[in-house]
């Protein structure tokens, strides 16, 4: 061990904890809101980078129809439930716009010249597809039961993670992927090589987390998200809607989901199902954060990437082990340390 | 009335018609086509309809089951069809785990297996159990010396193994202990990763420093592209080999340049335009071209492990039938005892000769060893 290798392995530890920081705040922010568990997260990072390399290699990706079928589904929901109150021509212009958004994103995967679009609109692109995805998931399969216990979320979430693997493995194939390099460029510090990924991922996650804080901090609607993570009822009686609320925070999580799948897909190979591990990950540091705290949360979940790294270098066999039994003395001290208060209204 | 009548004639007729039914073949065929090994199932639940449809003069059938690549299922699967489907032969699972856990079902009620899987412990060291599994893909020992000749002819002192942590780069791993001990080559790091792994900077980092002659990177399908992306990114300038754990198109997709000079041993599916005419090669050809007809796509050899127990069936069934009807104990026996004795035959990952001790029976021409050149395979001269 030198100081080459302690870098190396340190610039390791950052990528992956700045990934697993944005996917703690993700699961963190839905959790608080919603009280959804969101282990189906880690199928936003999947499909993300399997949308990527599809665009790239210049095929449509096939998750637009996915997309189509679930918003038609949404939008027969919707005229459903106008049809048995009264129709209501703002509403039913909503669905149509919905629908029409969808198709239009079937006609954008179809008609453009994919492979030869620039990175940036690539990326765009797939963020189009799949960030829909996460309010319609909202309300396909936890609106109707938003008020059931913490358990039965905690189920349905389950339950919806199995099924998005399934479909993962139907759109993308078994097969692996990856995608190219923002840019290939290096650079040295000393005598160690910085990727310039590495450079991208921190950048990239260090933005959204600021630009996710001054969104809660300043804006309307953040501070609506914040009042129903601290009391929803008393938000609710303020005319904060729930519904919307769910919305938001799941097309939020559908957004990071997908941006740390674009960002990590270059420097490692995605499988269908290799969403899962890297969401628990993610949900280390949420725990250490207590499920409640942003900063700590961060911060555990960027120190989780770092013994990751380390603990990949001097016992290779045991690394998943000694990430999740991290989670352990966390419980304890934890439980220790606070009065638990029960949340079943 | 009437309908009363019709039931009782159809419920008749049925009776009837059962033991007609029963005497057709039946062939049961366990496959992951979906989980983490699905990459290795789908191409093997594919190839099921590519199998012989008739065999001398008698029907056969097959019955595909999935079994989410989960051992427990897997099970289940094999209780199904040896309980409720009475079938005389089943090929499958995907899985080296999976396939441990069924050979004493199969053995118990005297079903022939054919396990298309990896690891040589389903058929070594020989038991009364494993005698009724049958082995269609080379065994490690095979590939590996393969590419411990080539390492000690190119004069290669020291290597780093790199493996998965599961069945089949902990085999390997052990597989080369006793071939290099053999070849006076010195393992100086062994080093294992997970499948899923974002990243393997800390084990290509621990082989670096060791720096052996060559890497050996044992991991089954597009796995096996990380660790040689990581050990070139961070200079690594020997030579690497590959296992036919590697011998995948989305291997070259997803290296790239990295992966250009990669040697490695597989089967001959992989570079049938370049080796010399022989019977294997006319079967494997004709294999690749009914696939890609049917799915558009090359088949990966693993979808041949499956097709070549189809071929394996279909040269004992006609020896077994003399022994009794399909359906009955007696004709699993004759058929398990028929398979034992295949002689020199063909099939699309090589030449198989069986015998009571060695069920999966490939010599030197079940394998070639193979190059990376310009982004295709090639076969290394």
């Amino acid at each position: 061990m030198n100081f080459q290798i302690a870098t190396l392995l340190g610039q390791d530890g950052l990528t992956n904890g700045a990934i697993y920081a944005l996917l703690a705040l993700s699961i963190l922010l839905v959790f608080t809101v919603t009280r959804i568990l969101l282990i189906p997260l880690g199928e936003f990072v999947t499909f993300g980078a399997l949308t990527m390399a599809a665009i790239q290699m210049g095929k449509a990706p096939v998750l637009e129809w996915l997309l189509l079928l679930l918003t038609t589904i949404d939008c027969s929901l919707d005229i459903y439930q106008q049809a048995r109150t009264r129709i209501d021509k703002t509403k039913l212009q909503k669905t149509a716009l919905k629908l029409g958004y969808a198709l239009l994103m079937v006609g954008l995967m179809h008609y453009l010249n994919l492979a030869e679009t620039p990175m940036f609109f690539q990326a765009v692109l797939t963020l189009c597809l799949i960030v829909p995805l996460g309010p319609i998931m909202y309300r396909l399969f936890f609106q109707p039961l938003a008020d059931a216990p913490a358990l039965v979320l905690l189920i349905v979430s389950i339950a919806t993670h199995v099924a998005m693997v399934g479909v993962g493995l139907l759109l993308f194939g078994p097969e692996g992927a990856r995608t190219q390099p923002f840019s290939d460029s290096g650079f040295r510090l000393g005598n160690v090589m910085l990727k310039s990924q590495t450079l991208w991922i921190i950048l990239v996650s260090i933005v959204l987390i600021v630009s996710l804080f001054i969104a809660f901090e300043r804006t309307l609607y953040g501070k609506a998200l914040r009042a129903t993570a601290v009391n929803r009822m008393g938000a609710r009686l303020q005319g904060i809607s729930p519904v919307f609320a769910g919305k938001a925070t799941f097309a939020l999580a559908a957004f990071l989901g997908a941006a740390s799948g674009i960002l990590i897909a270059p420097i490692t190979t995605l499988y269908y199902d290799s969403g899962f591990i890297i969401s628990l990950k993610g949900f280390v540091g949420a725990i250490i954060g207590g499920l409640i705290s942003y900063p700590i949360a961060a911060i555990g979940a960027v120190a989780v990437g770092m013994i990751e790294a380390f603990s990949m270098f001097w016992a290779s066999n045991y690394k998943e082990i000694i990430v999740f039994t991290l989670i352990i003395p966390f419980l304890i001290w934890r439980s220790m340390n606070s009065q638990h208060v029960e949340d079943e209204e | 009335m009437l309908s009363k009548k019709i039931c009782t004639a159809l419920f008749l007729t049925s009776s009837l018609l059962a033991p007609l039914a029963n005497a057709e073949i039946k062939i049961g065929v366990v496959s992951s086509s979906t989980g983490p090994i699905a990459l290795v199932g789908i191409p093997q639940k594919n190839t099921v309809a590519l199998l012989p449809k008739s065999v001398a003069g008698e029907k056969v059938t097959y019955i595909s089951l999935d079994d989410g690549s989960d051992p427990t299922a897997t099970v289940k699967a094999f209780k199904k069809l040896i309980d409720e489907e009475k079938v005389d032969a089943i090929i499958g699972p995907s899985g080296s785990g999976n396939a441990m856990g069924v050979i004493q079902f199969a053995a118990e009620s005297g079903t022939p297996m054919l396990a298309p899987v990896g690891t040589a412990a389903v058929v070594l060291p020989m038991t009364e159990q494993k005698k009724w599994v049958f082995k269609t893909t080379q065994n490690d020992d095979l590939i590996a010396s393969a590419l411990v000749d080539q390492m000690k002819s190119s004069g290669v002192k020291t290597i780093g193994l790199f493996g998965t942590a599961d069945p089949f780069g902990e085999n390997w791993s052990k597989v080369m202990k006793e071939l290099t001990k053999k070849a006076g080559i010195k393992i100086v790091a062994n080093e294992y990763f997970q499948r899923q792994d974002t990243s393997v900077t800390g084990q290509s980092l621990k082989i670096l420093i060791a720096n052996p002659d060559a890497v050996l990177i044992a991991a089954p399908g597009s796995s096996s592209v990380m660790p040689q992306t990581t050990l070139k990114e961070q200079g690594y300038g020997g030579q690497i080999y590959q296992t036919h754990g590697a011998a995948l198109d989305p291997f070259l997709r997803l290296g790239g340049k990295a992966v250009e000079g990669t040697i490695l041993a597989a089967s001959l599916m992989l570079v049938l335009d370049e080796v010399p005419d022989s019977p294997s090669k006319a079967i494997a050809t004709k294999y690749v071209a009914d696939y890609k007809n049917l799915y558009g796509k090359t088949p990966a050899t693993f979808g041949g492990n499956v097709f070549d127990a189809g071929l394996l069936l279909k040269n004992a069934i006609p020896s077994a039938l003399k022994a009794g009807k399909p359906g009955t104990p007696e004709f699993r026996a004759a058929l398990r005892s028929a398979l034992e004795h295949t002689k020199e035959m063909p099939a699309t990952q090589g030449v198989y000769n069986l015998t009571p001790a060695d069920h999966s029976g490939f010599d030197e021409r079940g394998r070639e060893l193979i190059t990376v050149k310009n982004g295709k395979w090639t076969l290394l001269k």
